[in-house]
C-alpha cells in the first residue's frame, strides 16, 4: 500500500490526511525524522511557514528532508510548503530547505483581507479548478527545469520540478482532489520505478 | 477569472492554517518579534494583556491603532486584534487597518449588552469565545470563522478553559448521535441555530476550528488543552508575565506541537523560571468574571 507522509508540526495536517484517505491511501503524520523512512511521498502542508521553519530546525528535519529529496522521493508543498522548499526567498529572508529551483515571495497577494478564491486553468486538469488562496505566496521566478502548471494574474501559483510539486493555494480545503491526484500519480510512478530498478539489480547479480 | 474575497473557505481556512499552533498576546513590536522568533503562528496586538486589564479596571477598549500598526510592521506572521463585543466601528477600523483576524472579545468591556457583531458582513474573519455549544453555534451563525474557549482571561488558572472545552466537546458528541426528531428541541434548549446544529450532527464536529484560551500559563497547560481536543492555543498574559518570556514562548510552542511527548514537556518545563502569578477563580466576584460577558 502507498503511504504518504504529512509533516505534522503545525498547520492543515488533518485536512490533507482526510483527502488522502478518500483516495484510498494511507496517510502518516510525521512528527519524528525516523518516520521519513516509512513513507513513499511527503506533503509539506499549509500553515505558518515561520513556525514550521523554526520547528523543522529545532527538531532536526532539515537534512533528513533534503536527503529524502535527494533520493528523488516525491514531495508536495502547499502554500507554506512552497516557501519552505524554495531555493530563494524574495527580500531579506534566508531560504530554508532549498530543494526547488524557484524564488518565492511570501504573503505576495497581501494580508488576510486580500485572501481569495478563484478558478484556475491547471496543466493536466481538464476542468477549471476552484482554488483557495490564503495570505498566499507566489513564484517570482523559476529555473529552466521547472514546469509551470498554473498562473493567476500572470503570477506562477503551481509548478513542478521533477519529483517536486508545489502550489500556492490550498487543495486540502476543498473537496476537489484533482490536484492532489497529480502528486499521487508521481508517488506511484516513483514506487514502480523503484521496484523495477530493484528487479533489474536482482537480474544483474549472479 | 473572477476573484472572490472574504468567502467562508478563505475565512475558516485561515484559522485552519493556524492549527496546532500558539497565538500570543503582545503589546509592542519588541514582544511581537520575540513571539515570532519563538514560533508563534500569530500575535494578538493589545494595549494591555488581560491580567493588566484586570488590574487597571475601568473601561477596556480596542487598542490604540498605533500599537496595532507597530506590531503589523514588526512581524510577517498574521496579526490579530480585539474589538469590544458589538462595537461595529472598532471592528470596521481594525478591518480597514488590514488586521488579519479580529477577536470580538469579552476581555474588553462590551459595547452592546444584547447583540454581537454580524460577522458575516465583514471581509476580515472573526474569532469569538464560547463556553458551551449554544454559544459556539450562535457565534458561528453570526459568521465567526474560528472559536476559542473563554476560560477566565488574565488569571493564569486553566480550570475554566478546561471546563469550557470539555463542555463543547461533550455537547458535540451528544448532538452527533441524536436522532433527527430530537434536534429541534436540542436547538431550543441550547439556544443554538437549528441549521448549524444539523451541520454538526451530520459531520460530527464543529464547522470551524476551536482553540483554547483563557488561563494558559505553562507548557503543560497548553499540552493539556491539546490533549482535550483543542485545535491550538491562545496564550495571553502567560508569556510576557512570566520570568523569562523567550524561553516560555518557545517551550509553549514545542509543548503544543508535541503534546503527548511527556518526557519532552518535562524537559521543557525545567529551568523556565517562574510562571505568571495565578488567581483562584472563587476569589473573583461575579462582575470580575470576564467569561460572563457575551450573550
Amino acid at each position: 500500500m502507498t503511504v504518504i507522509g504529512i509533516l505534522g508540526l503545525q498547520g492543515a495536517v488533518e485536512e490533507h490526511a482526510k483527502q488522502l484517505q478518500t483516495l484510498g491511501l494511507e496517510a502518516e503524520v510525521i512528527k519524528k525524522t525516523e518516520q521519513l523512512e516509512e513513507i513513499d511521498g511527503l506533503i509539506l502542508p499549509g500553515g505558518e511557514s515561520t513556525t514550521m521553519r523554526k520547528l523543522t530546525e529545532q527538531y532536526g528535519f532539515l537534512e533528513p528532508i533534503r536527503e529524502f529529496s535527494a533520493k528523488k522521493k516525491p514531495i508536495f508543498g502547499t502554500c507554506a510548503g512552497m516557501i519552505l522548499m524554495a531555493k530563494e526567498l524574495s527580500g531579506v529572508e534566508e531560504a530554508h530547505l532549498q530543494i526547488m529551483d524557484v524564488r518565492v515571495k511570501r504573503n505576495a497577494f497581501g494580508r488576510q483581507r486580500d485572501s481569495f478564491e478563484a478558478e484556475l486553468d491547471i496543466v493536466g486538469i481538464d476542468t477549471p479548478y476552484s482554488a483557495v488562496f490564503i495570505r498566499a505566496p507566489f513564484i517570482e521566478s523559476a529555473g529552466e527545469h521547472v514546469e509551470v502548471l498554473a498562473k493567476y494574474d500572470g503570477k506562477i501559483v503551481a509548478a513542478r520540478e521533477g519529483h517536486i510539486l508545489t502550489c500556492a493555494f490550498h487543495p486540502e480545503l476543498t473537496d476537489d482532489t484533482s490536484f492532489l491526484q497529480i502528486f499521487v500519480k508521481m508517488v506511484e510512478k516513483h514506487k514502480q520505478r523503484l521496484k523495477y530498478s530493484l528487479v533489474e539489480e536482482g537480474r544483474q547479480s549472479p | 477569472m473572477e476573484k472572490k474575497l472574504g468567502t467562508d473557505n478563505v475565512k475558516r481556512g485561515m484559522a485552519q492554517m493556524q492549527k496546532g499552533g500558539v497565538i500570543m498576546d503582545v503589546v509592542n513590536a519588541e514582544q511581537a518579534k520575540i513571539a515570532e522568533a519563538a514560533g508563534a503562528v500569530a500575535v494578538m496586538a493589545l494595549e494591555r494583556v488581560p491580567s493588566d486589564i484586570r488590574a487597571a479596571g475601568g473601561v477596556a477598549r480596542m487598542a490604540d491603532p498605533r500599537i496595532v500598526e507597530e506590531v503589523m510592521n514588526a512581524v510577517s506572521i498574521p496579526v490579530m486584534a480585539k474589538a469590544r463585543i458589538g462595537h461595529i466601528v472598532e471592528a470596521r477600523v481594525l478591518e480597514a487597518m488590514g488586521v488579519d483576524y479580529i477577536d470580538e472579545s469579552e476581555v474588553l468591556t462590551p459595547a452592546d449588552e444584547e447583540y454581537h457583531l454580524l460577522k458575516s458582513d465583514f471581509t476580515v474573519p472573526f474569532v469569538c469565545g464560547c463556553r458551551d455549544l449554544g454559544e459556539a453555534a450562535r457565534r458561528i451563525g453570526e459568521g465567526a470563522a474560528m472559536l476559542r474557549t473563554k476560560g477566565e482571561p488574565g488569571t493564569g488558572n486553566i480550570v475554566e478553559a478546561v471546563r469550557h472545552m470539555r463542555m463543547v466537546q461533550a455537547q458535540v458528541r451528544k448532538v452527533s448521535v441524536m436522532s433527527d426528531d430530537e434536534l429541534m428541541t436540542e436547538a431550543k434548549n441550547l439556544g443554538a441555530p437549528f441549521e448549524i446544529l444539523k451541520q454538526i450532527k451530520e459531520s460530527g464536529k464543529l464547522p470551524v476550528v476551536n482553540f483554547a484560551a483563557g488561563g494558559i500559563a505553562t507548557p503543560a497547560d497548553a499540552a493539556l488543552m491539546m490533549e482535550l481536543g483543542a485545535d491550538g492555543v491562545f496564550v495571553g498574559s502567560g508569556i510576557f508575565k512570566s520570568e523569562n518570556p523567550e524561553k516560555f514562548a518557545s517551550a509553549i510552542v514545542q509543548a503544543t506541537t508535541y503534546y503527548t511527548d511527556y518526557e519532552l514537556i518535562g524537559k521543557l518545563s525545567k529551568e523556565l523560571g517562574r510562571a505568571m502569578r495565578g488567581i483562584e477563580i472563587s476569589k473573583l466576584s461575579q462582575e470580575e468574571r470576564m467569561q460572563e460577558r457575551g450573550w
